[in-house]
């Protein structure tokens, strides 16, 4: 099981802020977690498409599509950052 | 190094004269404020909402005050975020760093505000005449924050 969180535009789009998912074994790093989401459709697979700025962090650590995902992590999907 | 992130307002006099407090080796105190503008993008901003991720925003400053601080002569930083409704003229941020000499704490400081604009996991929702909508990141604060990793000369 892993832990999914969305923050800002995506949690709204989504309508979720997290969920528990239990991804299928041949989702082993970000880019293979986020194709994996897209296959839900609709707003996933638009929100997530390739072409858009979304954001991963991986246990609280931003990640590139090679990153490492696996049991018992904590996978956060969000925009580009907008504080300061 | 301490970071506060929370809904109420900060005062910066208090905050600083917090900072240097008992240490007489400080010589110098750089800090920033930044506060809520009513005008972005040529819209009137009513309020904004500022929305966080709790645990990975104090992570990522704790590590940016961290890299700030092997990379100057600092002695000690404070960065303080507010998060929820705010309202133009509001403050938001404030960033400020002590040192022997001010050159660390101007470079720290500035260091630390172009990271935390680029690193830190906060997004703004502003509210404005013509509804409600999530500010877009801007080109122009990658570009200030990627000159830091420049080689120097």
């Amino acid at each position: 099981m892993i832990t999914l969180l969305y923050f800002a535009r995506l949690r709204e789009t989504f309508g979720l802020s997290s969920e528990r998912a239990n991804p299928p074994a041949d989702v082993t790093d970000v880019r293979s977690l986020t194709e994996w989401l897209c296959q839900r459709g609709g707003t996933w697979q638009e929100e997530l498409a390739q072409d858009k700025p979304v954001r991963v962090a991986v246990n609280q650590d931003i990640a590139d599509p090679d990153t490492a995902v696996g049991d018992g992590d904590e996978v956060a999907f969000f925009p580009p950052v907008t504080g300061g | 190094m301490e970071v506060r992130i929370q809904t109420e307002d900060f005062d910066l006099g208090a905050e600083i004269l917090n900072l240097r407090r008992g240490n007489s080796g400080i010589g110098a105190v750089a800090s920033f404020v930044g506060l809520v503008r009513d005008l972005n993008h040529s819209t009137t901003v009513t309020e904004m909402t500022l929305e966080h991720y709790p645990g990975m925003t104090e992570k990522a400053l704790s590590e940016i005050m961290g890299e700030a601080k092997q990379r100057w002569n600092i002695i000690n930083t404070l960065v303080i975020h507010r998060i929820g409704p705010l309202k133009p003229t509001d403050q938001i941020v404030l960033v400020a760093v002590s040192s022997a000499h001010r050159g660390d704490a101007f470079a720290a400081c500035e260091f630390i505000m172009d990271y935390l604009k680029t690193r830190a996991p906060f997004w703004k929702k502003e509210q404005t005449e013509a509804g409600a909508h999530w500010v877009n990141a801007r080109e122009s604060d990658e570009t200030a924050a990627q000159r830091w990793t420049a080689p120097s000369a």
